[in-house]
């Protein structure tokens, strides 16, 4: 079950009140405690009152009118991916700070290639953290996909690049290639992430086709900072933020996506293989303010 | 991006050096920029506010040293402030292990680091207390959660041991299973590491709401990540009112992340942090202290030395 979310129970107190400023800054307090952090919220809120300051208003219409403002920002954002298609094979990287969702999410987009026929490959990319190996081995059986690993402390490097050959050889139309979790701030490992994409990228220029962030929905501002860091080390091509089953809405996504031209493929509602849905702005905006669509 | 508070309030106090008393004015221009450096550190909004006004009291009528400027001398009453509601420099932060076995129960969302840090307290109670330690998983949903246990179990040395694993057994029975094991076995504690849940799963909280039930906790603790967002007081009092919490475990410090939630989730359940995690090895735990996550939130690593210079002279 979906919880409503804080700012929709919050808005409720904004039934029949005036849009003076003492109202917008009780808004804009209402979107911080959504991540939607201070600047971004305090511009939301400004483009709202441009129409209707001083009107009065009721919980619904302030509803409606700050999911469409979301919306707005949002909605450039959209875009659906099919990884089943395009270049073969298709090499789709997915990286993150560490407990993010990246194995599961690997895990769920698996059970959807497998549906559609496509014939892919999972790298056990993550050879540090314990148990990650089997981790994916899990997904991957559940969804029939092969899963290819080397022990633990093995070079990741080495093992994306025995992957892509056997690709090749097999004519797989794509590999799904795990990573270990690292924070941002870590320049030994963001340098080692580093060496994983300057590997991919001498084997085909044009790989990794997809470099995807796995954000999750708790996070607060730090996520900013985890999208420059990967974009700039790993060139991030497309975000999934996970968790939103939770109380978290992920609101810091806002501003997220009025700072970076970046798309946002899915999200993840819970931890079961068909958990992932395919970004909405219009559903997110609305989840978001605990409107009823 | 982030803007160390004392260069904030810099410009603020610029008309305003040597001696008088802060004005309501003037506290209330750095109040603001103070409530903005908070948010952006993610501490949550109504633990921000009632932050301000304490400030607000405190701060209004200061003398102005004349050797610190004004807006150092705000930025100290900040720190102290910050440290205050942290907990207090002598904050209480051992673990109640005393009576063998002892549990020790983890808790939290998803992915906050419940079982990276049930190995990390075991490794050491085992070295720093010469426990002997009892691990077991009740994760029955993730993927490898009960391996990833065992192998870690294995990296902590010779006097931490794992439950062996039986595929199929219910949470709430490996709880009991546990328990037993670790009485017959003479361990001195027993750590249950339990499932990532979201605080809106019913089954799931009853689930965990069962297993302290079963396993009398003397440590309930709730592990969360330090780069949780204003969620951290949902997710925080949530948890408080189906666990039996007795402290706070936040992980990834050794991020970037500028830890405000250390200070939501402290407030709105007055529980000590027990430990902060700083990083993926084993002994990647630190004692919590009080006066380090202050200076962080606040932005500034030169915090310890700029307070302490402003402290002789006041
Ligand atoms: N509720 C919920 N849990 C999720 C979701 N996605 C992932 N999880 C859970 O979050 C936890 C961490 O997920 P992983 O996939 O292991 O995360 P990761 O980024 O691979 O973690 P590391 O490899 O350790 O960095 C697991 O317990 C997952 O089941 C989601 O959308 N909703
Ligand atoms: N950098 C850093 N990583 C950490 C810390 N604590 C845990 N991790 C990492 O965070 C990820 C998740 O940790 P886990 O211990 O598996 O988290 P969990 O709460 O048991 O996850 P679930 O069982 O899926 O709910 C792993 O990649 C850990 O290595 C920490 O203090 N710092
Ligand atoms: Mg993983
Ligand atoms: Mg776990």
């Amino acid at each position: 079950a979906r919880s409503s979310s804080r700012l929709g129970s919050g808005l409720a107190a904004f039934n029949k009140r005036k849009l003076d400023d003492e109202t917008l800054e009780d808004l804009e307090d209402l979107l911080i405690t959504s991540d939607l952090g201070a600047a971004v919220a305090r511009r939301v809120t400004k483009n709202l009152s441009k129409e209707r300051f001083d009107r009065e208003i009721t919980e619904n219409e302030i509803k409606q009118a700050l999911a469409t403002e979301i919306e707005d920002v949002l909605a450039p954002r959209e875009k659906i991916v099919d990884f089943s298609d395009g270049p073969r094979p298709r090499v789709v990287l997915f990286v993150g700070v560490n407990g993010s969702g990246k194995t599961t999410t690997i895990g769920k987009i698996a059970s959807k290639l497998k549906d559609q026929g496509a014939k892919a490959l999972l790298v056990a990319g993550d050879t540090f953290r314990a148990a990650a190996i089997e981790q994916l081995t899990v997904w991957g059986d559940r969804a029939g996909i092969p899963v290819m690993s080397k022990p633990t402390g093995a070079d990741a490097a080495g093992l994306v690049y025995e992957a892509i050959e056997r690709a090749r050889e097999e004519d797989l139309d794509l590999v799904l290639v795990d990573t270990a979790g690292r924070l941002q701030n870590k320049a030994e490992l963001m340098a080692e992430l580093a060496k994983v994409v300057r590997v991919i990228r001498k084997m085909d220029p044009e790989a990794p086709h997809d470099v995807i962030l796995v954000l999750d929905a708790t996070v607060g501002q730090n996520a900013l900072s985890q999208v420059e860091a990967f974009r700039h080390t790993a060139g991030v091509t497309g975000l999934v933020m996970t968790k939103l089953d939770g109380t978290a809405k992920g609101g810091v996504l806002v501003a997220i996506a009025e700072a970076h031209d970046l798309p946002i493929h899915f999200i993840g509602v819970g931890e079961g293989a068909d958990d992932l849905r395919p970004f909405s702005a219009h559903a997110f905006s609305q989840a978001l303010v605990g409107a009823i669509d | 991006m982030f803007d160390a508070l004392s260069d904030r309030l810099g410009g603020i106090f610029d008309g305003l050096t040597g001696r008088g008393a802060l004005s309501e004015k003037d506290v209330n221009a750095a109040l603001r920029e103070i409530r903005v450096a908070l948010l952006e550190a993610d501490v949550a909004l109504p633990v921000v506010k009632d932050f301000i006004d304490s400030v607000r009291t405190r701060a209004v009528g200061e003398e102005v040293v004349r050797s610190v400027k004004p807006g150092q001398q705000v930025v100290k009453i900040v720190y102290d402030g910050l440290v205050e509601m942290l907990g207090g420099t002598e904050a209480e932060t051992g673990l109640r292990v005393d009576n063998p076995p002892a549990t020790i129960m983890m808790a939290g969302l998803q992915g906050s680091g419940k079982t990276t840090t049930t190995a990390k307290i075991a490794k050491r109670l085992s070295e720093k207390q010469r426990k002997r330690v009892l691990l077991a998983s009740l994760d029955v949903r993730r993927p490898a959660a009960m391996q990833q246990l065992a192998i870690l179990a294995d990296q902590c040395g010779e006097n931490v041991s794992s439950l062996p694993i039986i595929e199929g057994q219910l949470p709430a029975d490996i709880a009991r299973r546990a328990v037993q094991a670790a009485k017959i076995g003479g361990y001195d504690v027993l750590i249950l590491d339990t499932a990532g849940r979201t605080t809106i799963d019913e089954q799931m909280m009853s689930e965990a709401a069962e297993i302290a039930d079963i396993a009398k906790p003397s440590e309930t603790l709730l592990v969360a990540d330090a780069l949780t967002g204003q969620d951290a007081v949902e997710t925080a009092r949530r948890f408080h009112e189906r666990l039996p919490l007795t402290g706070l475990v936040l992980t990834r410090m050794d991020g970037d992340g500028r830890g405000g939630a250390a200070l939501s989730m402290r407030a709105v359940t007055g529980l000590p942090i027990k430990f902060l995690g700083v990083g993926e090895k084993l002994d990647g735990l630190d004692a919590f202290d009080a006066s380090r996550v202050a200076g962080r939130i606040l932005g500034q690593g030169d915090i310890v030395s700029l307070v302490e210079k402003a402290s002789e002279q006041m």
